[in-house]
Order: C-alpha cells, then structure tokens, then sequence
C-alpha cells in the first residue's frame, strides 16, 4: 500500500517537474551572435555590432520571430520568451537594442536613421540564414513582436521594411509628443509634460561607466537636448518636434499592411488606450484589408493585473496565424474586464473578456445629469502639495494614493445608476471655467470615479487627463474634456464622480497659484456606448461541482471493492466446541521480524489457561491475532468455529486486556464501562455492579479515570474484559500493578469464571501465579511453540518440580523472563 | 449465549458524540470561538482609536476594499469579520484538531484496540468517528458566527449586512449571504479535516496528526502566495479559501467559490478513501 502510494507520488512529481522545467529538445539551439547594423551616429558612420541571439526550432526551415525588448531591457531578459517561442516552432532572434545590453551606441528613441535601420538589417540577417523560411530570396518569412520601446520599433520596422510579415505590439505610443506632453481638451495647445515618467525613462538611460559621466548618459545629443528642453520649457522646439514625429509610429501607419496585433493596457498612464486605439484606426484607415486586433488588457506600466500569460498566448496565436497558417485567430477587439477586489488581504479578482468583431469607434455617447454647483479650485504655488494618482514606476496599487487636497478638487456627481451596466472606452464632459485673474494657461486634471453602493470610491487606476488651457480670465470660457478611458461595471445603485483637480504629482505644474471657478455645462456627463459581447472562458461553478460529486462517487465504489478479502465468515462445525483454535499461524512484521512462526494449538472449553513465554515469545501478538487486531500472515484463528477478521461477528464473544487497560482518561469508571458496553454493539445484562465489585474501586467510579492508579486502571480493565460475561475471557498480565491480596483475590475470580463452563486465556510472567491458577499452559519461545497440556500431566514424573524449573528445562538459557 | 451482538449497533452516534463532547479540547475550542469576538470587540473598544480615512476615498478599480473597516458596522459586519479573521488558522486549527485527534487519540488511549475486538467493524468505526469530528468542527463554526453575531448586535448594534463591494444587504438577504459564507468556509475547510483524518489513522500521536494538517494547510496557502508559481496557484485548495467574499458582491459570483468547493470535496474524499484504505489493513499495534 504505502509503496504503490509512494509510486503514485513520483508519478505526479515527475509530471509536475515535466510541466516546471522547459525542455530541451535535442534539435533545437540557441547562439550569442553580432550583427552588424545601422550607423553609430550622425559623425560617424561605423555599423553598429548589434549584440543578438539566435534560437533554432527542431524542425526547420521555420518562421522566423523578432522580439524587440523594453526601455532598459536587454536581449537576457527575453531568453524565456524566445525559448517558448522557439518550442513554438519558430526561428527567434532576440537582440539588444543600441544603448541596452552589450550594444553600444548612442539611444536615439527610434530613430528610424538608427534605431529602425539596426532592425532592418536583422531581418537582412535572417534572410541569410538557412534555417528560415523564405517568401522570396533576401525576403525571410518574419514577425516582430515587443512591448513598449520594444512595440514601437515593431510599429515602426513594419512601416519602413516591407519584408515583415505580422507584428504584435504592445502598450506603447503613436505619437510620442502627445504621449509625454497631454492634452485631453479639445483644443490645440501643447499638452501638459509628463515630468515624472519622462524623468524615470531618461534616468534609465543615463547611467554610464563612472569615467564617461555625462549629463547625457547614453542618449545621443539630439534627444538630450530635447529632454532638456522638455523639462526647462513648457514646450518644444521644431527641432524636437521633428525627432518626436520621426520616432512616432503615426508617420508610417499608413504603410502597414501586414497582419497587426495591437495590445494595450488598462494601467497604463504613461502610453494611454488613445494611443493604441489611434494607431490601430490609422491602419485600419489607410488599409482597410489588414488583419487587425486591438486588445485592451488589464495590465500596462502601472502593473495592473498581469495578463503576461495572456498576451504571450495571443500573440503566439497570431504568428501562428500569419506566419504559419496553422491557427485562426479571432479580429475585433478583445477588452479584459477586471472584476472583485482584494478583501482581507486575499484577492478574489476575476478577469473576463468582451469581445467585438469590429473594432468600436467609440463615438457614441450617452448623457447622463451632472449634479454640483459651480465650485472654486485653487493651484497652489509651486504646484505643491500635489495630489497623486499614479507614481511611475510604482503603480497605482498603494491606497494613500487618489487622496484630493483640500480645495484642490471640484466634485460632480450622477445619480445612483438604475441597473447593472458597463463602461468602456473615454467619457467627455464640457466644464466652464473662469478664473480670479488673467492668466496666460490653466492646468487642471479630470477623472471619473465609481462611488460604490456604501460610498467606496474607486479610481479606475488611477487615470487622470491632463489638460491646459491658454487665456484664462473672470470669464468663463467652455472646454470639452475627454476623460481617461477606463474599463469598468457598474452596478445599480453606483454612481459616477467627474473630479477636476489642480495638480498631479506626475505632471509638470504651474509654479503660480491661481483660483478657478468650474462648473459643468448643461449639467452633462457623456459616457461611452459600446457593445461588446462576453467570451464566457470561465467554467461554470455547477461543472466543478459536479465533477467533484462524479469523482467523489467514483471513489466510494473503489474503496467499496478494495474491502479485504479475507473478510468473509466462515465457520467450522467441528470447532464450534472449542473457544479458540489457532492453525499455522504465522506473522512476520514489516523489516522481515518474525514474531510468530507457524504455531498452531488449541484450548478446551471451561478452563483457565497460561500462556507462557519470555518476551518476544510472540504471546502478544498471537493475542492481537485472535482479537482481530492483527492480520496474521499465514494461518488462521477461531473462535468457537468461527474464523476470525477484523470485526468478526465471533469477537463479540471475547472480552480481553491486553497489554494494559485502556480508558477514556476524561470519564468516570462507570461512565468508561457504560460507554464501552455501549459501544460494543451487545445486548443483554452487561451486569456492570458484579463486574464492578470484581474490580473493588469502591467510590472510585465515579472518579475520572485521569486520577486512577495503575493498579485501579488495571482492575477496571479487568472489569470491562468481563462486561456481559463473554464466553472467552484473554487476560494479558492481569495482576500487573495489584497487590498480593488483590491477587489472591483475582485468582479466585478466575477460578469461579472458568467453574462457569467459559474460559480464561492468560498470559503472565509470574510462573507461579501461572501455576496456582491454570489448570493448562501453552509455552511459546521466539514465536514458535514449545510445549503445551495439562499442568500436573506436564510435571508428572518430575518430582517436585516446579513449573519454573520446567520452564528453564524446555526454553533453555535465553530467556528474559522475570522471576515471581 | 446471554447476550447477541449486532454491528450495526456498535459505536452508536450519540455514544460517540458523548465520548468527545466531554472533553477539554472541545470545551477549549468552543470557548475560543466565543472568545474571539469578544476579545475583538474589546480591542475595539477599549483600544487606542484609529483614525478614520479620508472621504475621497483611497480605493483604486480592483485595489483593496476595507472590510475590516466596516467591523463595527453592526452585527452582521461584524460576523463576516470574525469570518475573515477565524478562517484562517483559528478554524483550520480547530478543524484539525477534531478530525486529526479523533483515531490517534484513541490510539494513545489504548482504547482502540478494545473497541475494534469488541468488535467495532473498522470502517464503522471511521465513519462515525468522522460523523462525530464534522459535527463538532462545523458547530465550532456555527457557534464563531452566532456568538459573532450576537455579540456584534450587542457591541455595535442591529444594522444591515453593508459590503465593501458595494450594496447592502438586510433582513433574509443577509442572512442568505451569511449562510453561503458560512457553509462555503466549512466546505473549504474539509480538505483540512480530509489530511488531519488521514493522518489521524497513519498515526498514534494525536498533535502529531494536527499538526502535520495544519503544516500542510499552511503550506499550500504560502504556495498560493508566491506569484511566480503562475497559474498553478489555480489549482491549490487554498487558493479560493477567500473567494466567499464573493459572496459579498451584488451579484453573486459563484465561480471561484464552486471551483474551491469542489477542489476541497474532492481532496475531502480523497483523503477520506486513502484513510479507510489505510486502516482497512492496519495492524492495530498501540
């Protein structure tokens, strides 16, 4: 039993470390490469030693991958990635983009001179390689896949290099400029700077061996200088704008036209779902044809949810698709749905997925009634305190985040929603403002919170839209704002807070204090109509449980038929007579102990019997095997006929100590006996006052066992053996711990028990108590059977012999038994 | 013979009930779950105050909902509370503890030996033994939600069940989401008594039994803690010992909580078979 368990244990181990470890097939490989790409920079026109890596499938010819890491990363990091892309079936080539890694050159954001032209010349690379397969000569059959700085040169190598055959970018931008510097009203000033995320990523790119500190770090001059400029000024030259543009997917998605998986996610503050709905509209615009999926998951810089798992399973999906025709995957939009919460420490989220065919224009709105007065805001000098929505690089998970500084925040709310509905995509309102005095620009921050039922207030991770506007005076000038988009489900009684704030630590701020008056016109919030449709991917509850129940019946019927064998009744006339008959019993414990070897012997009805031997002899266990206890390896036992198992009816005729009593230690003595008649299952006269007296505890009985002594213990165990006044009575060393008169005592009962017509069987080292009580004795040596018959027949011809004596006479000098 | 002798009447229910009932640790353990909410409540009230949040509230889309917060709502915040706080290790430690100790204990007592030759017909004897553990693990339960309840009625007044998700729930709706909670932790907290049975049958040391239950209970849930394990974490019994906070939503979401229901039945049963199994072919040696 215990090894099949133990087998069946390594069964699931192995499959478990099967499942843990990626395997390595033996055809498949991977190499540290350099390939020469684009130029070093504008002076120097050096090819670049472009530090990749290369994994080869088992079977090839074969696809081939690029993934493109993120700002900071490097080719190490996506090692994982490429080897179960490669257990895919694909050629992948995984490289340190210049700047990252071991590949050293000047960061130029994309450039499509640089950056652009060092991807291009990978693909020229993979065109040369036999391993991969070809659509013409010099053209490899390849997609490019990367998130963030990696999703944006996938972006953009698909515009420029027509060779590329299907990409897969995720949370990344389509124009840079409006991604670091927002603007969510609508008009066409310079947006608000994303200090705070563009400081980070530029620290990123700063750090250098400590001899060649700049204050450039690893970025080329170009992007220095409008790093630079960004941060000094409220906005950029032509120069910078340029370079923007140039890194931008938007000014090549006119020219996809392969097969594009677009991923963006829910929290996501720096490239926001506008970015990557816009990039996706544009190459939806200009080639209607082209496959396309925009997915709006649930993770992004914030963190969010990790839907890594996910992404990598779509996006396999799609190369599989594309690249190899070997799946069909699905076009539209795919948006997760994050439901739950974390409750006690202990999250219950689920994430469901609705789904469109289409992709939604997200262009029709529903009014619903603003209600709040027009209220007076104020930006504190210095833009400080500021309040805080979401710290780059740390998330938006930390609760004092979302808090308003007082005054700093104008709050308009709905009603209570009537019923259970969803709103996805960006809400627009149209707020008035005014402010005490002239001012050249206004800088305000709008979101839009769910206020639970019981007045939890949720910010939808903690997305804010920046806005300014120029020429701000005492009279009110109207602005329409397009909230952040979010992805949420409201239920009935929820209701919608539209809040307008004055700072956000993220962003750059005003250094002047300014008081503003804001109001909602017309009263009216603007939400977004869609119409997704649920991918239930979910197993229903019921299914679970009814696979438990399936399981569950399925092991009742198992352990129904694995009932032991040897659990059949079976009687023996000739035997009915005889109160214990034992044949060929043998039992040999666990490590190969024999502890009673192939003994058989009877006992005659109506008379006390020792059984003798010194320890190890095997009494005990022979004992246990007439009580069922035990199942003896080779033999069998009866009792009045009947063969014995464990819970044979026959047992009901035995009443035993053996090896000391055993009692609920938390009950009386009587309450012990009454239990135990109770639970034997007997009925008729347990006759428990005449078993009692036997037992002489006098008021003791209604002590709690737990203050008995050992000698009370064994005299009420005595007393329980004799409950009902069994047939066969096994009394293992019953005078243990009893005094001579309590002794004498004993004998005598024994005696009149056996006077009865029923019988003793008891075991004891004292020889002569044996003696004097036991008309029989079965002598037992290292589990085998010396001698057994009458006492005074076994000593006849031995004058004055004593049972000990003929003891030592027939067990020879081994023994440890004790002397009386 | 003077007396006949009946399986079927062996080890009667009420026998075995009165056997357990009488003793310290299911006197202790009972104590404990009345104690728990009056331990809490004068923690409450008698404990330095904490400062109320902010009204913006600080809760971000899927961030954490402060159910703790909501503890001297009234009575049945209060309970769902006690919930929170007994699921954990108090009530998998009691549940282990009544199903673990129930053979070896008798193993230690040396009683088993005289029910089985009695005879007690050994899967009977497990059957009601489990009977007898169940019952008194899912009263302790029971009993932490009454006592909850009513000392949160006391403490903090009669108010509406108002959940941190948003709703609020009164009267037989209240009480409907309570029973779900309820009866969904004494689901998930089977697979608890399943090992601590086992063990109870593989073993003649009763803490031992426990505490091997309570090891493995506790290991599971720092597996299901580890985020880097993935998606395996979807299939450890514990990783849904909390989805009754499900319950708590205004629309009921019954997923996760059938899935952890039936993980804990299944292993229930597993582990129940694996015992009888076991103690089927058992030489009884204590």
């Amino acid at each position: 039993m215990r090894r099949r368990i133990f087998a069946s244990f390594l069964v699931l181990a192995t499959l478990l470390i099967g499942i843990l470890t990626p395997s390595f097939a033996s055809g498949s490989s991977s190499k540290d490469i350099e390939i020469p790409g684009g130029p070093f920079s504008s002076t120097d026109d050096t090819p670049v030693n472009i530090d990749a890596r290369i994994y080869i499938p088992e079977i090839t010819p074969a696809p081939a991958i690029i993934l493109a890491h993120g700002f900071g990363g490097s080719k190490e990091g996506l090692s994982e990635r490429a080897s179960q892309l490669q257990e895919a079936g694909y050629v992948v080539l995984t490289y340190s983009a210049r700047g990252f890694g071991k590949t050293i050159a000047p960061i130029s954001m994309n450039s499509p001179q640089y950056e652009i032209a060092d991807a291009k010349s990978l693909v020229d690379y993979l065109a040369t390689r036999s391993e991969v397969q070809k659509d013409a000569a010099d053209d490899p059959r390849v997609g490019i896949a990367g998130g963030s700085y990696g999703g944006a040169l996938a972006l953009l190598l698909s515009g420029y290099d027509n060779r590329v055959d299907a990409l897969a970018s995720d949370i990344t931008w389509n124009n840079l400029e409006t991604a670091l510097f927002s603007q969510y009203a609508n008009n066409n000033t310079v947006g608000v700077f994303k200090k705070m995320w563009t400081g980070y990523f530029f620290s990123v790119g700063m750090a250098t061996p400590p001899n060649q500190v700049s204050p450039c770090g690893r970025f080329s001059l170009e992007w220095c200088l409008a790093y630079q400029e960004a941060m000094n000024n409220e906005s950029l030259s032509e120069l910078a704008q340029l370079l923007m543009r140039n890194s931008s997917p938007t000014s090549i998605t006119s020219k996809i036209n392969i097969p594009s998986l677009i991923m963006v996610g829910q929290a996501d503050s720096l490239f926001d779902f506008q970015q990557a709905f816009d990039t996706a509209t544009e190459i939806k615009t200009s080639n209607p044809d082209t496959p396309l999926k925009l997915i709006w998951h649930a993770g992004g810089h914030d963190g969010g949810r990790n839907e890594t798992d996910k992404v990598n399973a779509i996006t396999l999906n799609w190369f599989d698709t594309y690249l190899k025709e070997t799946a069909t995957a699905s076009l539209g939009m795919e948006v997760s749905r994050v439901q739950g919460a974390i409750v006690g420490g202990s999250s219950n989220i689920t994430i469901d997925v609705l789904a469109s065919d289409e992709l939604p224009k997200f262009n029709t709105l529903e009014k619903v009634a603003l209600k709040g007065e027009t209220q007076s805001i104020v930006a504190p000098v210095g833009g400080e305190p500021a309040n805080i929505s979401v710290v780059p690089g740390l998330g938006s998970a930390t609760a004092l985040l979302g808090q308003t500084y007082p005054n700093q925040g104008a709050f308009f709310s709905t009603k209570e929603i009537g019923s259970k509905q969803d709103v996805i995509g960006a809400s627009k309102v149209t707020i008035e403002i005014a402010s005490d005095r002239p001012l050249e620009s206004a800088v305000l921050f709008a979101s839009l919170r769910i206020i639970r039922e019981g007045g939890r207030s949720v910010f939808p991770n903690g997305l804010v839209s920046p806005i300014r506007i120029v020429n701000v005076s005492s009279t009110p000038q109207q602005v329409e704002i397009t909230l952040p988009a979010i992805v949420a489900e409201l239920n009935a009684g929820d209701k919608l807070q539209l809040v307008i704030t004055t700072t956000d630590i993220a962003y750059k701020l005003p250094a002047e204090t300014a008081i503003y008056q804001v109001s909602v016109v017309n009263n009216e919030l603007l939400l977004p109509k869609t119409s997704f449709t649920l991918l239930t991917t979910q197993t229903p509850a019921g299914v679970w449980l009814l696979g438990a129940v399936v399981i569950t019946v399925l092991l009742l019927l198992f352990v129904m038929l694995k009932k032991p064998r040897k659990s059949k009744d079976f009687f023996r006339e000739d035997l009915a007579e005889v109160p214990v008959r034992i044949e060929n019993l043998s039992k040999e414990f666990k490590g190969g102990v024999r502890a009673v070897n192939d003994v058989t012997w009877d006992v005659p009805a109506g008379f006390v019997i020792g059984l003798l031997g010194p320890n190890g002899a095997g009494k005990t266990t022979t004992m246990r095997m007439v009580m069922g206890l035990i199942q003896p390896t080779e033999g069998e036992v009866y009792v009045f006929g009947h063969r014995i198992h464990s819970g044979s009816a026959a047992l009901s005729n035995i009443g035993a100590l053996v090896e000391g009593a055993g009692f609920l230690p938390h009950l009386s003595g009587r309450e012990n006996l009454e239990l135990f008649w109770k639970a034997s299952g007997r009925s008729g006269d347990p006759k428990i006052e005449d078993v009692l007296e036997i037992a002489d505890l006098g008021t003791a009985t209604k002590r709690k066992v737990r203050t008995y002594s050992q000698g009370m213990r064994q005299r009420l165990g005595i007393a329980q053996a004799m409950l009902g006044m069994p047939k066969l009575l096994i009394l293992d060393e019953p005078t243990n711990g009893l005094d001579p008169p309590q002794i004498r005592e004993m004998r005598e009962v024994m005696s009149n028990y056996a006077a009865t017509g029923r019988t003793v069987i008891v075991s004891s080292h004292m020889l002569s108590e044996v003696e004097q009580t036991c008309s029989h004795v079965i002598v037992m040596h290292r589990g085998q059977l010396v001698t057994m018959g009458r006492v005074d027949e076994l000593l006849q011809g031995k004058s004055n012999m004593r049972l000990e004596d003929f003891f030592l006479d027939v067990v020879g000098e081994d023994l440890t038994i004790g002397k009386g | 013979m003077s007396t006949t002798y009946s399986a079927r009447k062996t080890l009667p229910y009420q026998v075995e009930l009165i056997r357990q009932i009488k003793r310290r640790r299911t006197l202790v353990s009972f104590a404990l779950m009345i104690a728990l909410p009056l331990i809490v409540v004068a923690a409450v009230k008698f404990g330095p105050s904490s400062s109320s949040g902010g009204d913006a509230g600080g809760n971000f889309g899927s961030g954490s909902a402060n159910l703790i917060g909501l503890a001297t709502n009234g009575g049945f915040n209060f309970t769902i509370v006690m919930l929170l706080f007994g699921s954990g290790f108090l009530l998998t430690t009691v549940f282990a503890l009544f199903s673990g100790d129930s053979v070896a204990s008798e193993a230690s007592w040396s009683t088993l030996r005289y029910l089985l030759a009695s005879p007690v017909p050994r899967r009977r004897l497990l059957m009601i033994k489990l009977m007898v553990s169940l019952t008194l693990s899912l009263a302790s339960l029971f009993t932490l939600v009454l006592a909850s309840y009513v000392i949160g009625i006391v403490a903090f007044g009669n108010a509406p069940l108002q959940s941190p998700l948003g709703g609020t729930y009164e009267g037989v709706d209240a009480w409907y989401r309570l029973a779900i909670i309820t009866f969904y932790i004494g689901i998930t907290l089977l697979f608890t008594s399943g090992i601590a049975f086992l063990m109870s049958v593989r073993t003649d040391v009763p803490l031992g039994a426990v505490g091997t239950a309570v090891l493995i209970v506790i290991i599971s849930q720092i597996l299901d803690a580890i985020e880097a394990l993935g998606s395996i974490r979807d299939w450890l019994p514990s990783h849904y010992a909390r989805a009754w906070t499900n319950a708590l939503e205004p629309v009921i979401e019954w997923t996760a909580m059938g899935r952890g229901a039936a993980y804990s039945l299944v292993f229930f049963a597993i582990f129940i078979a694996w015992a009888v199994l076991k103690f089927d072919r058992k030489d009884i040696l204590s």
